[in-house]
């Protein structure tokens, strides 16, 4: 334990770090100058978007880097040790020993031919004197406190064996199995749903305060850094624009980029019809801009910012920041704020006496997971059915927007691909304006928007065909020529008409986005369903991308169907949600009734587990469990063993949507008691087991 | 198999009239009657296939036209022979072709792993019989260090002949072996080098690197056995295709295994031969491919029976 009496020197100090990548024709720096002190026990976050250098600050911390990167100046300190010139062996002494580290995706983090016991065992071998026995016992002790039920069971489990949450938390065990002196967790949570992430935040934090451990935490989410760290750096192109803590920059971000970065995150508490945005994107790395790298995107820039490079400033509260505009006493001058369009009145785009416009009745989607006949009859198991869609009734009605939330695996993105017809219902259907969806040969009256804007676009087709396609496919006549219809897309989507003739990877994901809708605009439906639009794109962009959703859909008067995981983003953009638990619905409330009064203890926890930016974090205890494998669901109502107010019944009978008086339905009958007094999940009830 | 089967008895059946190769032009329409009674080829096809099918498993494929003799002793006589040949130069490729592969995988940037590479290269690029005949001038006639055909001197350990036990033997197996083994060799180096750069730089190799655990834990505990399962079922099919190249290697080398009996069939329209030399190497590569997938089941636990684990709760 060297930590105690280096009390004063910081755990670890960054000091003028610089990165280089040599490509073959130039040199490209996504760290530039990075210096940032750690102290003991503290949590420091680094925020950014994809681009900023974030992850390579913390690799080149662990270092040494994968070649060609290479560490091109700068000095990293561990405990007043400089470790950046120590040799491999010796660096192999401390990463592991002294510095832990948890990485962003759990299921590729173990090795999957290893159990988790012998690659725990094996970390605990390499860095303590322990014997063999010592190490496991040591390794059942950790396991068993990063909560890990049956702990020595576990340790013969393979990594398959194991959930995505539970897998993190073996991570994390690894992490601090050799109690380090430094955590350094790069997006520890990004992989995960809503309710696993506070979990494992939780764990994160309460672990390393038990042990004293510092934690430099990289990631994106601003709502992690408002819960778990005490102060935060803000990285943009290579370098740290601001730092300071984490109430500082929640309340009064110094820098015009956190700014805007803290104001374009949608959120729960407010519901506004645009949100602010910061023009364009990150720049290339190839193509950092001279002087302060942010001018171009910031609305503050005058001439000195485009010429000289502005240092990163002590303030007088302890904070930092870089920009020419912000004085010693962390004052801007008041400029008028970043690009806010003003809000605009809510329309009243209801005709609520005209039938749905699409009316999905009673649809369910069934998926044969069973093994081979010849296994099964070996092993005497029957057909394996996996209910990824079990019974949903939903209908959406012109020129509305609804939204489908829940998390990974609860049939969402299934629901919507049954919606465009492009799975066919096991039973059930969907009718779009009356007509059968399976039945409609020509579907030029809905189209779809995908997640990933990298995967969706063909790489070998230039922008305009890619555009012009569906107008090709389904003959439609748009009477002016289909490049003058393509470059009227092009510019309604904010790009312009010379985009067209460029290839999809010229553009940034948020640009690609906009190609993705111009495509979906292009036989102008009238409804589209969007799976997970924005959930690829960093905060900045996806306002972009909302508020350019926002726009299109009052001007062409477009219905909506808004699948996603991220309840702020769902209620900015929809007036009816509908909420989804193991191919279910459970409960379906117009936005803003949702939010007030969620009702459904599913909805509840959702809504809990999202960290709260204003208050500091998330409010309730995080919520319990992890949802169960869909082709192996619970009997009764699907969510009664992680329901705080599960009853006898609810493991026997399942639930069917109810409507409320005031627009809702929700599927649980035990919650309209308690729905006056909110659930306190403060102090669960015990764990209903019926296995 | 049942399809390399039917293959196999439909050449027998209907490819040429084995009466007339047999009996000679000289024969009396008698003669090849009570030849085509004795063979048994008046039966209905049906018939004549099921014969064939019991014989086959019984290990007996008739007779041979040309040498008039069970083809079975003639498979037996040469079967030592070839595989000697294919599991002395499987051996070598695996272990060259691995060791080599994992090297050039570490160090990618050293010349040594440039001129193995380039090495691979040529190997990957020329046929088998010009490898041959090169090593041949190179090493026989230029050099004379080792014989440039036959097997050298034999010992028999039962019905078994072995060419292990003499010094002459094993000489001359070295050239055979190595021609036939150069071309699995660059292709085993080439998949493991690509699996394994691949595989290094996964995210559980960082972070076991992270862990601080050493190169050697690192690069042979994590990433080779990540590394070797795609590599187990490319090599595995290609042991079966060593059988195949054999022929090739046997001919240059004048080797007196299988595969020469075979072409030698095919020159003379020795179909009973051929046709039991198919099923052979149909049978190899099931056995192959069997044991390859049971390989599968040992290394990754994702394929073994999984224990039924219940993930709710926390």
């Amino acid at each position: 334990m060297t930590a105690e009496s280096a009390d004063t020197v910081p755990v670890l100090s960054v000091k003028g770090l610089r990165v280089e990548i040599p490509l073959w024709d130039d040199i490209v720096v996504p760290v530039n100058d990075v210096s940032f002190d750690i102290a003991p026990g503290e949590v420091l976050g680094i925020v950014g978007e994809s681009g900023a250098g974030k992850s390579i600050t913390g690799a080149a911390v662990i270092g040494p880097m994968d070649p060609p990167s290479r560490i091109a100046g700068g000095e990293v300190w561990l405990q007043g040790r400089r470790i950046d010139t120590l040799s491999g062996s010796e660096l192999r002494r401390i990463r592991g020993r002294d510095i832990g580290a948890v990485f962003q995706d759990p299921l590729t983090a173990l090795d999957p031919l290893q159990t988790v016991g012998e690659q725990l065992i094996e970390t605990i071998r390499t860095h303590l004197p322990l014997d063999r026995h010592a190490a496991r016992t040591r390794a059942i002790a950790m396991l068993d406190q990063v909560g890990l039920p049956a702990a020595e069971r576990r340790l013969d489990d393979y990594p398959h064996h194991l959930s995505g949450g539970m897998r993190q938390r073996v991570v994390i065990a690894m992490a601090l199995c050799t109690d380090p002196v430094l955590v350094i967790a790069d997006e520890p949570t990004t992989a995960l749903d809503v309710s696993i992430q506070a979990q494992i935040i939780d764990l994160l934090k309460t672990q390393c305060r038990q042990r004293g451990t510092a934690v430099m935490l990289i990631t994106h989410d601003m709502g992690v850094i408002a819960e778990t760290a005490d102060r935060v750096g803000v990285m943009y192109a290579g370098r740290l624009v601001e730092i300071g803590s984490v109430t500082q920059m929640i309340k009064a971000p110094r820098h015009p980029y956190t700014h805007g970065l803290m104001a374009s995150i949608p959120r729960l508490n407010q519901i506004r019809r645009r949100l602010t945005q910061i023009k364009g994107a990150m720049p290339r790395l190839t193509a950092i801009p001279d002087g302060c790298a942010f001018h171009p995107r910031c609305s503050h820039a005058v001439d000195k910012c485009r010429e000289t490079l502005p240092v990163l400033t002590p303030l007088d509260d302890g904070g930092a920041a870089a920009c020419w505009q912000v004085g010693r006493s962390g004052n801007r001058p008041a400029l008028p704020q970043p690009s806010v369009v003003p809000d605009l009145a809510p329309l009243s785009r209801l005709v609520a006496s005209e039938p749905p416009l699409v009316d999905i009745d009673n649809v369910s989607q069934y998926f044969d997971v069973s093994k081979p006949l010849i296994e099964r009859l070996a092993t005497r198991q029957g057909r394996r059915i996996l209910k990824a869609v079990d019974g949903v009734s939903l209908s959406i009605r012109r020129g509305e927007t609804v939204a489908i939330v829940g998390e990974s695996g609860c049939g969402k993105s299934t629901l919507a691909r049954m919606v465009v017809g492009l799975y066919r219902p096991t039973s059930g259907s969907v009718r779009f304006d009356g007509t059968d969806v399976g039945k409609m040969r020509r579907q030029h009256r809905f189209q779809m928007i995908f997640q990933d804007p990298y995967a969706s676009l063909n790489p070998r087709w230039r922008t305009a065909s890619l555009i012009a396609e569906p107008l090709r496919t389904h003959g439609i006549d748009v009477g002016r020529g289909v490049r003058r219809r393509v470059d009227e897309l092009l510019e309604m989507v904010g790009l312009s008409a010379a985009d067209g003739d460029r290839y999809p990877h010229e553009f940034s994901g948020g640009q690609r986005q906009r190609i993705s809708i111009a495509r979906a605009l292009a036989c102008e439906p009238e409804f589209i369903v969007c799976d997970e639009p924005t959930s690829a794109l960093d905060v900045s962009v996806q306002a972009q991308i909302l508020n350019l959703m926002k726009d299109l859909q009052d001007e062409l008067k477009l219905t909506l169907m808004f699948i996603s995981h991220n309840l702020a983003v769902v209620r900015h953009m929809a007036d009816h949600i509908g909420v989804m638990y193991l191919g279910r619905l459970v409960e379906t409330s117009p936005a803003s009734e949702l939010f007030a009064r969620p009702k459904h203890p599913y909805t509840r926890m959702l809504l809990d587990a999202i960290p709260d930016i204003e208050r500091g974090g998330r409010v309730g205890a995080a919520p319990r469990g992890e949802a169960a494998d869909p082709a192996n669901a619970p009997t009764g109502c699907g969510f009664h063993p992680r329901c705080a107010i599960a009853v006898a019944a609810c493991r026997i009978e399942r639930p069917n949507l109810v409507a409320q008086g005031d627009g809702a339905a929700v599927a649980c009958p035990v919650s309209d008691t308690s729905a006056a007094a909110p659930a306190d999940a403060s102090h669960p009830v015990e764990l209903v087991a019926v296995r | 198999m049942l399809v390399v089967g039917i293959v196999a008895f439909g050449l027998f059946r209907y490819v040429g009239d084995p009466v007339m190769s047999m009996a000679g032009i000289e024969a009396t329409q008698q003669d090849r009657e009570e030849l085509r009674e004795r063979l048994g080829l008046n039966e209905s096809p049906l018939l004549q296939f099921g014969h064939f099918i019991k014989d086959a498993v019984r290990g007996e494929f008739g007779i041979s036209y040309r040498a008039a003799r069970p083809v079975s002793d003639l498979i037996a006589e040469r079967l030592p022979a070839t595989i000697e040949l294919v599991i002395v130069s499987s051996i070598l490729a695996l272990v060259l072709g691995v060791g080599l592969g994992i090297l050039v995988a570490l160090h990618p940037q050293s010349p040594f792993s440039r001129i193995i590479l380039s090495g691979s290269l040529i190997g990957n690029c020329l046929p088998t019989f010009v490898n041959g005949i090169l090593l041949i001038y190179l090493v026989s006639v230029t050099l004379h260090w080792l014989p440039s055909f036959g097997r050298g001197e034999v010992v028999a350990v039962g019905s078994w002949t072995t060419g292990f036990l003499t010094l002459s033997g094993l000489k001359s197996l070295i050239m055979p072996a190595l021609t036939l083994a150069l071309f699995q060799i660059t292709l085993v180096l080439r998949l493991v080098r690509a699996e394994m750069m691949e595989v290094l730089q996964a995210e559980f190799i960082r972070c076991a690197r992270a862990r601080g655990l050493s190169q050697r834990a690192v690069n042979f505990g994590h990433a080779l056995k990540n590394t070797l399962l795609p590599v187990i079922t490319i090599a595995g099919l290609n042991i079966g295709s060593v059988i195949a190249f054999s022929a090739i290697t046997e001919t240059v080398f004048q080797w007196p295994g299988l595969s020469l009996l075979f072409i030698d069939s095919v020159r003379f329209g020795d179909i009973p031969v051929m046709a039991s030399y198919l099923i052979l190497v149909a049978f190899v590569f099931v056995i192959i491919n069997l044991v390859v997938d049971l390989l599968y089941f040992i290394i990754d636990p994702r394929l073994r029976l999984r224990r039924s684990v219940a993930m709710t709760g926390g």
